[in-house]
Order: structure tokens, then sequence, then C-alpha cells
């Protein structure tokens, strides 16, 4: 705001009133316009809530994950010439390695910072991807992927893929034995593919592998090519944020048209700022004092052995998960060509899986035939079926992931492994049927408590007599802020089959209107005001509560765009 | 030590080896009685090579296996061990035969807990010892002194002083596949798992190496000689004694300890952070 006000004051006043700042503020205004950006920006609003700042952690893990990269590849070396080691680790001293290998050990034991380095770039990477995660879930479950921001969830989507990549190509980098096993998965993976999977093996690591090309290649997607695209999605990703306004939980004052919240300047450029170095510390804390991937005990790749335990970062865990539930013999010969759908089916499996959940927006979209603009967010309850069905993604995901870690559970929790593997199998087709069910009935079940304390209020536990002898529960009325969370959500109802204009109703409407009806059959419709002023009428030992302050609930509701009392 | 005296003892013993291995072989084709009556030669054998040349049987030397300390073997043996593996090591439904076995088996399985078994289950787990090293070493003479079989190492190969990188190496191609590269353990089908092996002493790695207990395939001297698994103790010891440079080392247990950790302590903590950060203005 100052900006503005030095820009139309005089010269001399400025100098005087600003002093060094105002002069070089104005001098650099003066060229750059920059004032307008900072005031259309800096009184940018941003809501404030906990679960708003998961992206951020995403966003700067990154930041961290670029500094520590850079550090790091001042040192490594890209290459699969062998070498002998001759670094400070005893115990693989003189034995043959790649030079990315003994570079790897050589920033580890003989760079100075170089392990904390290491460990902070790999950290922050496991955090990354791990609060893309979170992030994604919360955008899920409270429906902010809904238009206007339906591009921004496949950005989102595409950049958690990239993230996954990127982190799979720098496991791979060190050509240590756990990533050299790890490599030799995907390349049985590729190899899986009917027809053409040798032929891209061999593209892919220049010839049988492992090869002598592939840690280059893989370096140059590490630092290059994937680091350039993820830094100009989150750019989009940012920019969408800022052109769509945030969303914001449903509460008193918040509606479809406005952002109650914050400033940028000075408030969220603070705080945001103070977060990164939070971030930054919990990453250096875990770094400095936690081992993550200690190559030195893995030792240099060699295709003969594999480790027990032997398991990708958590983030690939659950593609390794559908590897070991996948049942066995299910390959067999055909022309020639072995099929091996132990391999194809997991592919299939998750292809089908990552893909539904890039698309669930406009699926749910369709479906509701919604076409409005939603800048409040749901609360979950309010979505039973949406919330059901992340819940079964969920426990899909989680059942997968669990199953990477198969042999670990079997050891530390003294189980037999085939018992293990033979409850995930089950819990994989199961669980996610279970998790949907009882998902949505809590969702319904938190529904109808809501719609009974908006209508009656909460037990207050005092009884009283009347004066006709009549013993009554006094109920502790909501005043019209809580009340206005719970009445104010979006109802859905299935849709109506329709004939088009030819008369006929086509077979696309008929799906369409039977998922309809399984999204919506069950609902709990927001309390009308004709239920609550009824409520209160009849004098049900209404406390509090006047006619006035219905009406101002109505008014608060009508400036919604949600409606919630059109119905 | 008198190294020659030693020798000598080795070479008598791998000769008396090689006959219990021929009387082994035959003996499915033979009556009961022959059996006893081999049985009988065979204590009569080793018993008198190994009072002829009793000085040190097992090498290192803690205690003689006397006639005496056997004949407290033999006691305690039908005490504590014949309900499973018959009176005369001949073994039952319920346990093996000991006949060949030798003072190294015994004194893996009895010294680490193992044996006594607790209970009949996939596989017997370490828990702690039941007999005094004085008894297992009397157990371990009774074993041996009615067949040959490995004997207790000798101490030269304990010392941990061999060549690390060779012995890593080693371990990663023949153990690692089992008991995980930085010796964490993992697990093996039906309930059966591999040990984790950073409380193992280098004597019981030894002998674990040279015997094979339990589901552990045998790595005799051939396959690997005495002093590899010398170099894979000492790769063993050094991981053991030089704690990890990166920090806390999560259970060696690889990828799931940490992605764990990130998810459980770091997004814990950031979670924890976001929550804070935003108390005041919720």
């Amino acid at each position: 705001m100052t900006t503005t006000d030095t820009r139309t004051a005089p010269a001399a006043d400025r100098a005087k009133s600003g002093g060094v700042t105002g002069a070089l503020s104005n001098y650099i205004d003066e060229r750059t316009s920059i004032s307008v950006a900072v005031k259309e920006f800096g009184r940018k609003i941003f809501p404030d809530h906990w679960s708003f700042m998961l992206g951020e952690v995403a966003l700067y893990s990154f930041v961290v994950i670029l500094l520590s990269g850079s550090f790091l590849t001042f040192f490594f070396q890209a290459s699969m010439a062998e070498v002998e080691y001759s670094g400070s680790y005893v115990p693989l001293k003189g034995l043959e390695m790649s030079a990315a290998m003994a570079s790897a050990l050589d920033i580890s034991f003989d760079i100075r910072g170089g392990l904390l380095m290491r460990q902070v770039h790999h950290w922050a990477a496991l955090l990354f991807i791990a609060s893309i995660g979170l992030h994604m879930l919360r955008i899920y479950f409270t429906g902010a992927f809904r238009k206007p921001r339906e591009l921004n969830w496949v950005i989102g989507f595409v950049l958690f893929i990239l993230a996954m990549a990127e982190g799979f190509t720098g496991y791979s980098l060190p050509d240590d034995l756990l990533s050299g096993n790890g490599l030799r998965i995907i390349d049985g993976m590729v190899k899986g593919i009917p027809v053409v999977g040798t032929w891209i093996s061999y593209l892919l690591f220049g010839g049988e592998f492992p090869g002598t090309q592939i840690i280059g290649r893989l370096y140059t997607l590490h630092i290059l090519l994937l680091p350039a695209i993820i830094v100009a999605l989150i750019a989009l990703h940012l920019v969408f944020v800022v052109v769509h306004k945030h969303t914001q939980y449903p509460g008193p004052g918040k509606t479809n048209e406005n952002v109650i919240g914050y400033p940028v300047l000075p408030v969220y450029a603070a705080k945001a700022g103070g977060f990164f170095f939070i971030v930054f510390g919990v990453i250096a804390f875990m770094a400095a004092f936690f081992t993550i991937n200690p190559i030195w005990n893995y030792g240099p790749y060699d295709p003969s052995p594999v480790s027990a335990g032997t398991q990708p970062d958590w983030y690939i865990g659950f593609a390794d998960g559908a590897l070991r539930l996948v049942p066995p013999h299910l390959e067999f010969v055909l022309w020639d060509h072995t099929f091996s759908w132990n391999i194809i089916l997991p592919i299939a499996v998750l292809g089908l899986f990552i893909v539904t959940v890039m698309v669930y927006p406009f699926i749910e979209a369709w479906v509701t035939g919604d076409k409005r603009e939603h800048h409040l967010l749901d609360r979950p309850r309010n979505a039973a079926t949406r919330t059901a069905i992340g819940a079964a993604g969920v426990s899909f995901y989680a059942v997968l992931w669990a199953a990477a870690s198969s042999d670990i559970i079997a050891t530390h929790f003294k189980l037999a492994m085939e018992h293990v593997i033979h409850v995930l199998q089950f819990l994989l087709i199961v669980g996610p049927f279970i998790a949907f069910y009882v998902t949505k009935r809590i969702c319904l079940a938190l529904q109808k408590k809501d719609r009974e304390i908006a209508l009656h209020g909460y037990e207050s536990g005092r009884i009283v007599r009347l004066p006709g002898g009549e013993f009554i529960e006094v109920h502790q009325q909501l005043d019209e802020y809580e009340r206005w969370k719970l009445v104010s959500y979006n109802d859905y109802q299935p849709l109506m089959i329709r004939p088009g204009v030819d008369g006929k109703i086509s077979s696309l409407q008929r799906v369409r209107a039977s998922v309809s009806r399984w999204f919506f059959e069950d609902r709990i419709e927001p309390v009308s005001q004709t239920e609550l002023d009824h409520s209160h009428g009849h004098g049900h030992a209404a406390v509090a509560g006047s006619p006035d302050q219905y009406q101002s609930v109505e008014s608060g509701s009508g400036s919604a765009g949600g409606a919630p009392h059109a119905h | 030590m008198p190294t020659a005296r030693n020798a000598d003892a080795r070479r008598i013993r791998r000769a008396a080896s090689a006959k219990g291995r021929t009387a082994r072989v035959k003996r499915g084709r033979r009556s009961p009685l022959a059996t006893v009556a081999l049985l009988a030669i065979g204590l009569m054998f080793t018993g008198g090579a190994y009072a002829l040349f009793s000085a040190s049987p097992s090498d290192n030397g803690a205690v003689a296996a006397s006639q005496e300390n056997v004949e407290r073997g033999q006691k305690l043996f039908a005490a504590n061990c014949a309900t499973c593996h018959g009176l005369a090591l001949e073994g039952t439904e319920a346990g093996p035969t000991l006949l060949g076995v030798g003072a190294a088996s015994v004194d893996f399985q009895v010294g680490t807990g193992r044996m006594p078994l607790m209970n009949q289950s996939p596989q017997a787990p370490v828990k702690p010892v039941q007999f005094t090293e004085e008894d297992t070493q009397a157990l371990a003479d009774y074993v041996a002194s009615l067949a040959p079989g490995p004997a207790i190492p000798s101490a030269e190969y304990l010392q941990a002083d061999g060549d690390a990188t060779h012995g890593a190496e080693l371990f990663r191609i023949n153990c690692a596949m089992c008991h995980n590269v930085a010796g964490a353990g993992g697990a093996l089908t039906e309930g059966k798992y591999a040990p984790e092996l950073h409380e193992v002493t280098p004597q019981h790695i030894y002998e674990a190496m040279l015997t094979g207990p339990q589901n552990m395939p045998v790595f005799n001297d051939a396959n690997i000689t005495p002093e590899d698994k010398r170099d894979i103790i000492t790769s063993l010891v050094y991981m053991r004694e030089n704690p990890s440079p990166g920090g806390f080392e999560l259970g060696s247990l690889g990828p799931v300890a940490e992605g764990l950790f990130a998810w459980v302590f770091g997004i814990g903590a950031l979670v924890a952070l976001a929550v804070w950060l935003t108390a005041r203005s919720n």
C-alpha cells in the first residue's frame, strides 16, 4: 500500500519519508511497474486452514530437493565405467564397481557434508511425494476438484506421477544392489508387455540388462527433463490457484463469491516464508539423525545377489505389492509368444486405477450434471458417495502398499508369509467394498446427526418440570453461525431420464441415470427453512432462537451460490 | 598354541569323519542290530580317538573332552534331550538323530538357546540360554563322542581380522538373500525365517555356516573355506561395531522402515506444525 502512496507523492517528500528503501523501490518501480503486480498479488486473500498447507509442504520439499540435488550433481558421476573403489569405507575397499556407485560412496564418506546432502535429498523426496499424496486426498475429500478446478486436478495428478518418476530414476542412480534389483523388476515388467516388451527393454537399456547405458540415461531424465517439466507444471498449478482463487471451508460469512482470510502481504508472505524454513528444518533434522538408503551396506550392483527385504521406496510400493499379490501360473504361450498375465494383469489394473483417479472430476461432473462453479468446499460427510468411493480407493491402495512389505510383516508379526499374502489378496478385493459401505453409512449417520442438531439443538441434560406437571429436556439451540455450517450444502438428486430431441432415450442416458441413482439414492436432505421454522415453531423447549434469527440465516444462505434451501 | 598337535587332531578327525559317513550311508540296508554294532564301533573309535588326542578337542581349549565330561554330558543329554532325540541319539518322531551332527551343531543349538526346543513350531527361535557354558560343552563332547562331526571352530577364524571387503561380497552373494544385506533377517516360507545377525557371536556364525541349522544350507569348508568364513565374520563384526555413518538405522530394514518413518514422523511433524501455525485464526 505504501508503494502506491509514494508513487504520487512529490520526490522530496518521498526521499524524506521512505529513505533508502523508498528511493530504491521507486527506482525499480519506475523501470518495471512492479507495483502493479505487488498491489494485485499482495492483496490476494488466502484462507487459513492447516489442510491448505499440505500443498505448501510439497512445494517447499521440492525446493529443498532442488537445492540438495544441485549440490549432489557437483560430485556425482553418472557413468557405469568400471572402477576400483579406493575411498575410505573399509568393507568396500578394492572392490570393482561402477563410477556412479564409487562417486555416490565418495559423496557419502569423502566429501564434506555430502552424506548429509544425500540424506536431505532422499528424505525430502519421500516427504515430497507423501505430501503430494496427502494434498490430493484433501482436494478429493473436500470436493475441491469441482468446476472450475478440474484441469488443475489433472495437472496436480500429472505432477504426482512425475514426482514418482523422479523418485524412481533418482533411486536407481547410485547403481547399488538395492536399486539395481528395482531396475531388474522394471526390466521384467517391460519385457512382460506382449510383442513389444523385449524391444522396449533393449531400447531402454541399450542392449541386454543391465548394460552400460542406463545410469547415464536415467541421470538425464532425473536432473534435466523431469525437473524442467515439474517446475513448469508447478508454475502452472500455482497460476491456476491464483486465477481460481483459493477454496474455503463453509462457515459464517463464507460464500461462493468471497474468500475470507488474510492477504499475501504481509501475513502470508511471512507465514509461508517461515513455513518453508520449518519444512527445511524438519527435513534437515531427519537427515542429520536418521540413515536413509545406506548404499554402503547394499554394495555395488551385481545381477546375481538379491537381498531379503528388497523393496522400492514407499511410493512405488503399491506397484511392487500388485506384483506380489497377483496369483501365480497365469502365463500361457500363444503363437510363440509368452503372455505373462501375472505381469500384464497388475500393469492393467494399476493403469486403470490411476487413470480413474485422474479423470474422476469429469466422471463426477457428468454424473451430477452440475455446471456451477464451486468455491466452497464440501464437508466430506455431505458428499457421502464420493467420500465412500475415496475410502474404497484408499483401502485398495493401502492393501497394495502393505503387500509390498509382506515379508517384513511376516517376520515382525511372526506370521507365515503365505498367510499374509492370502489375507491381503482377500482384502484387496473385499476391502474396498467394506470401506465403501462403512464409510457411506458413517457419512449418512453424521449427516443425520447434523440434521438433528440443526433442528433440535444439543441435549443440555437439564430436565425441567413445567407447571402442568410435564417433564421436558431443555435443548441448547445452536447460534446462527453454527447452524449455517450444518444446513448449507448442496443437495443432489438422482437425474431423471429424459428423452432427447428425437424423442428417444439413449443408452448413455440410461447409464448416466443409473450411476446418478447409485450416487444419490441414499441421501439426507439439508434442513429446509420450513423445517427449521416448524421445529422451533411448536415451542418444543426452544430456549434460544427467535424468528428473527432464522431470517438472518436465510439471508446468509441466499448469498451463497449453493442455494441450500432451493429444493 | 601347539599348532602341530592341532593339525594332527584335525587330520585324525577328518579321517574318522569319512569313516562315519560310509557307516551312515550303509545303515539303511542293514538290520537295526547292525546299527547298534556300528554305533558301538563308532563310539569306540571316535571315543578312543578323542581320548587319545583330547588335549583340546574343541580347539578353544575351554574344557577338555575328558571321559568325565562326556559322562556328565551323557547324563545331561538323557535328562534334557533324549525325549526327542532318543537315548542313543538315534532320533524319534519328535526330533532328528544327532549322530554325526558334531560338537559345532550342539554348541550352536544349545548355546543360542534354540535347544531345548520350547514347542513344535515352524522354527526354533533364539531364547534365553538354558545351560551353562560347561554344560553346553559337556553336551557337545558327549554328542561328538558318539559319532564324528564338525567340531567347534578354531579361535583363529573367529577374531574378525580378515578381509572385510571380500567377506561382505561373499555375504551379499551367499547370505543376503535370506539374512538381508545388513544382516537384519528376512522371511522364508510357511512361517520360517532367517534370523537377524546383529547379536550373533562369531563362533555361532561360524558354526551355523558349518552345520546349517534349521532351514539354513550347509556351507562346508569346500564351499566356503575357513578363511572365507573368517572374512564373512569380519564384515559382520565391522557392520556391528561401526554404527551407520548416516545416523539411526531404523532397524536396517530398508525402504519399508524409511517410508514408515517419513510418513509417521516426517509428515506427522509437518502436519502438526501446520495445525499449530493456523491454530490461532481458527
